[in-house]
């Protein structure tokens, strides 16, 4: 029953999408409100249906209803009701359903909002919404229905909404589980946040679309969607942090990110965004590059279609999957057209979109921002060109290659290290005008400062690689530039106002939060440039078969193997070998860790989970080595030796303090400084 | 865990291969010791990639199948075999698939030229888009150059001024 409802209220949703896409173009073409009001009204009408749709699934895997097949694939009897509701978006059909939901949640909340200004888009930010929401809903109702049952028919067991003929309904006793690897915290708030960005950004999308079509060359359509990027960008981000610490926490491999295509699919629209959420600033500042960022906008949007589909679906691992499975060559072509009929739009304009101003010298602000653009775009390049490379050999050698880490880091490296240098040098430039003098002078305090950096490095006996030297100069540059900001604003407040030091502080992040949250934002992004740097470029490992009391050395640590204890955990749904390793640093006890290795019974799939000794200089990461032998007498352990990666996860919280102090609704809407 | 008809066949294949090696290692001419080191095996797996595990470097994956390979890879070790030449084993096998980077020749020289000349591409138009703003800038006289050497200090710092301006017009 519940599943009836739930098949059925995903079909009533994907007609009113069809219909707020139709409704909304009809009143808009004969100019009668009442058909655009009413398409309003159909979009609105969505998100209670989509909402059905979701507490159905939910209901089903919670009361255990293993006939419906998605409910068995994802949960079984012994899962906790946390890992079960997180089952919603354990798979495919699921996570699509899950992804539909939140478009209509975005899209309801957008039309609800204030038109009396903008009452020419209104029609077109339907469209779009619904058109994208009406494709998501099409792959669900007929390719991908978690709602199907499993039947029993003479040929075997087989899938269908209703029964086929002569068919009897089949209950597995049990669901197969949801896959070890996602039974994590981390996997249950991850997916969310990361969606939560990706279907944010389609809003911003939407209202450039509609610009477009209604011939509105102002930037009317960014400051609309100025949060609604923001807080799309701080849930992709979050997604992303999200994602790499679940990697580091569960994936035990003693690294955060390892350039999978999935990773990076979720990497790419966070790329074009991030670049989007620098050049509208010139665009608010000095009216010009209308026309780029439409190209941005358009491109994230895409990659996040692109993103959404690659996640779940693994299609990129070869041609023959991509072409077997039934979505992707769907997913292909709504991105085809999408994308298509975008570019085609944006050429249409393009005249209109032609800005007067122009550039006044190659190092004023909106100068640096570009080459911020060009490297953000140059990243985006090598990471898409990477992931579809395999599938292109494939089509044109038959040969299968892997595009592995090696060649993202070393492509990348450079271009992470300029963006570093310009977080560093564009808050010193002004806009309209700098010149290289102007500029120089400005810079060349904070640079001496920096070199500090460059010091403290040698003394701590770091002399290479030549790089790494760079890179935390780099740290240290941004650091304090960004540090001197603070200190010129809070000067020039002294002086002008009389405040105290920090009163002028308190207000000029207060007030001026756009600019100043960006601050906070940019040294987050440094600190966790700081983690990145320690854990790739001075990352030790060991292996070692150990014997109860034995050692494994690794630099400044030792670790002993204590005992081996094997239990069954959750009411015997799983059993668990955890190993108990002492951990000394320098001859002195330090920590005492439980690396394990959990087996799940239902799915047939084991899971490694590190035992890992935190500090703010390096991590000490132990896996119990699960392929290698394990038994009371001795067990095989790795271990690595991170330094300074825990600075990761502190950049990660500086960086939501940072992006919620800029993006929290303001009482009164005032043009900051940016 | 369903297995496809392809990882069998890759199975099989890792198992015929290991009970063949067993054969050979266990020949008393050919084996060698020292017995090389878990560190000396995964510094050659974190380099290889099999073909059934995707994106899962060898040295961190806990399939049957790598296990296999992780015991290949030993046993070339402790015949002498340098990491040059097992690296060419699994590729002779396997294809160039195993390999983390796609080997430099023919086709897949794309793969490390196209980001760099897309970058320089872009590099270009950008620099080409600045000499023509900057070209419509200086033909308006909008900004006149100026000569900050004959400037007070604090004038040209525009910063100051804008930021100091904007502070009062709050």
């Amino acid at each position: 029953m519940a599943a009836d409802i739930g098949y059925g209220s995903l079909i009533i949703a994907f007609l009113a999408s069809l219909y707020g896409v139709g409704a909304a173009i009809y009143g808009e073409r004969g100019k009668d409100n009442r058909w655009v009001e009413s398409a309003r009204k159909a979009m609105l009408l969505t998100f209670p249906l989509l909402t059905i749709a979701v507490v159905s699934i939910i209901y089903l895997i919670l009361t255990d209803q293993f006939q419906v097949n998605y409910v068995a694939q994802v949960s079984s009897r012994n899962m906790p009701l946390y890992l079960k509701v997180s089952a919603l978006w354990g798979s495919q059909a699921g996570s699509l359903v899950f992804w539909s939901w939140l478009l209509a949640a975005f899209a309801s909340a957008v039309t609800l909002r204030k038109w009396d200004r903008d009452r020419d888009l209104l029609p077109w930010v339907i469209v779009v919404a619904s058109g994208t929401l009406a494709f998501f809903l099409f792959l669900n109702v007929f390719f991908e229905n978690p709602f199907t049952r499993l039947w029993q028919t003479a040929e075997g067991v087989t899938t269908a909404m209703i029964a086929p003929g002569n068919a009897i309904p089949f209950v597995p006793r049990d669901g197969q589980g949801l896959n070890p690897l996602l039974r994590h915290p981390g996997m249950v708030i991850h997916p969310p946040t990361l969606y939560l960005g990706f279907v944010a950004f389609i809003i911003p999308y939407a209202f450039a679309i509609a610009s477009l079509i209604a011939g509105r060359t102002d930037d009317r359509w960014i400051r609309v969607t100025r949060k609604w990027t923001l807080w799309a960008w701080l849930f992709l981000s979050l997604g992303l942090v999200l994602g790499a610490r679940w990697a580091y926490d569960v994936l035990g491999w003693g690294g955060y990110w390892g350039w999978d295509p999935v990773e990076i699919s979720a990497f790419m629209p966070w790329l074009t965004g991030t670049a989007f959420l620098h050049s509208v600033m010139i665009q608010e500042k000095r009216s010009m590059f209308k026309q780029w960022n439409m190209v941005l906008i358009i491109l994230t949007y895409d990659l996040v279609i692109f993103g959404t589909f690659l996640t779940r679906s693994g299609v990129l691992s070869s041609v023959h999957s991509f072409a077997q499975s039934a979505i992707g060559p769907l997913f292909f072509v709504f991105i085809v057209l999408t994308l298509g009929g975008s570019i085609g739009l944006l050429m249409y304009r393009w005249e209109t979109l032609k800005s007067k101003n122009s550039l006044s010298s190659f190092f004023s602000r909106e100068a640096l921002f570009l080459l911020n653009n060009l490297l953000f775009v140059g990243i985006l390049v090598t990471s898409f060109w990477g992931v579809i490379f395999p599938l292109i050999s494939e089509i044109v050698t038959g040969q299968k290659v892997t595009v592995g880490p090696p060649f993202y880091e070393r492509a990348t490296a450079p271009l992470f290290g300029g963006l570093m240098l310009l977080m560093g040098v564009a808050p010193l430039s002004a806009w309209g005008y700098s010149s290289w003098k102007t500029l120089g002078r400005s810079l060349w305090k904070p640079f001496l400062a920096s070199l500090l950096a460059v010091v403290a490095v040698f003394a701590l006996g770091i002399w290479e690689p030549w790089y790494a030297v760079i890179a935390f100069w780099l740290v240290g540059f941004v650091i304090t530039v960004t540090v001197y900001e603070f200190w010129r604003g809070s000067m020039s407040r002294m002086r002008r106002l009389g405040e105290s030091f920090f009163t002028a502080l308190w207000k000029l992040v207060t007030r001026y939060r756009r600019r100043y949250g960006g601050y906070i934002i940019h040294v987050s992004m440094i600190l966790m440039a700081l983690g990145i740097i320690g854990i790739e470029i001075f990352q030790t490992e060991t292996q070692g078969t150990l014997a109860q009391g034995e050692n494994l050395r690794l630099g400044a640590y030792t670790m002993t193997y204590d005992r081996l204890d094997n239990f069954d955990a959750d009411n015997g749904s799983r059993n668990v070998a955890r190993a108990v390793v002492s951990v000394s640093k320098d001859g002195e006890e330090v920590a005492e860790l439980y690396p394990r290795r959990d087996f799940y019974y239902d799915s047939q799939q084991p899971a490694t989970i590190p035992g890992v000794h935190s500090t703010l200089a390096d991590d000490f990461y132990v896996i119990l080595v699960d392929w290698e032998p394990v038994s009371e007498s001795g067990a095989t352990f790795k271990a690595y030796h991170n330094p300074l990666v825990k600075w990761l996860w502190i950049g990660s919280w500086a960086f939501l303090f940072g992006i919620i102090l800029t993006a929290w609704p303001e009482k009164k809407e005032k043009r900051g400084l940016a | 865990m369903k297995i496809n008809k392809k990882q069998l066949n890759f199975i099989l294949l890792g198992v015929l291969l290991s009970l063949a090696l067993t054969i050979v290692v266990a020949s008393p001419v050919n084996a060698q010791d020292p017995t090389p080191s878990d560190d000396d095996v995964n510094a050659i797996a974190k380099q290889l990639y099999c073909p059934v595990c995707e994106n899962i470097p060898l040295d961190a994956c806990g399939t049957q199948a790598c296990i296999q390979w992780r015991g290949i890879i030993r046993d070339k070790l402790a015949e002498g075999w340098s990491e040059k030449e097992i690296k060419q084993y699994f590729v002779d096998q396997y294809g160039d698939r195993v390999l983390a980077e796609p080997p430099r020749r023919g086709l897949n020289w794309l793969v490390y030229i196209v980001p760099p000349i897309a970058f320089l591409a872009g590099a270009y138009v950008l620099y080409k888009g600045f000499r023509t703003w900057k070209a419509a800038e200086d033909s308006q006289g909008v900004e006149k150059k100026r000569n900050i050497a004959d400037m007070p200090k604090e004038e040209v710092d525009e910063y100051i001024l804008q930021l100091e301006a904007e502070l009062k017009n709050r």
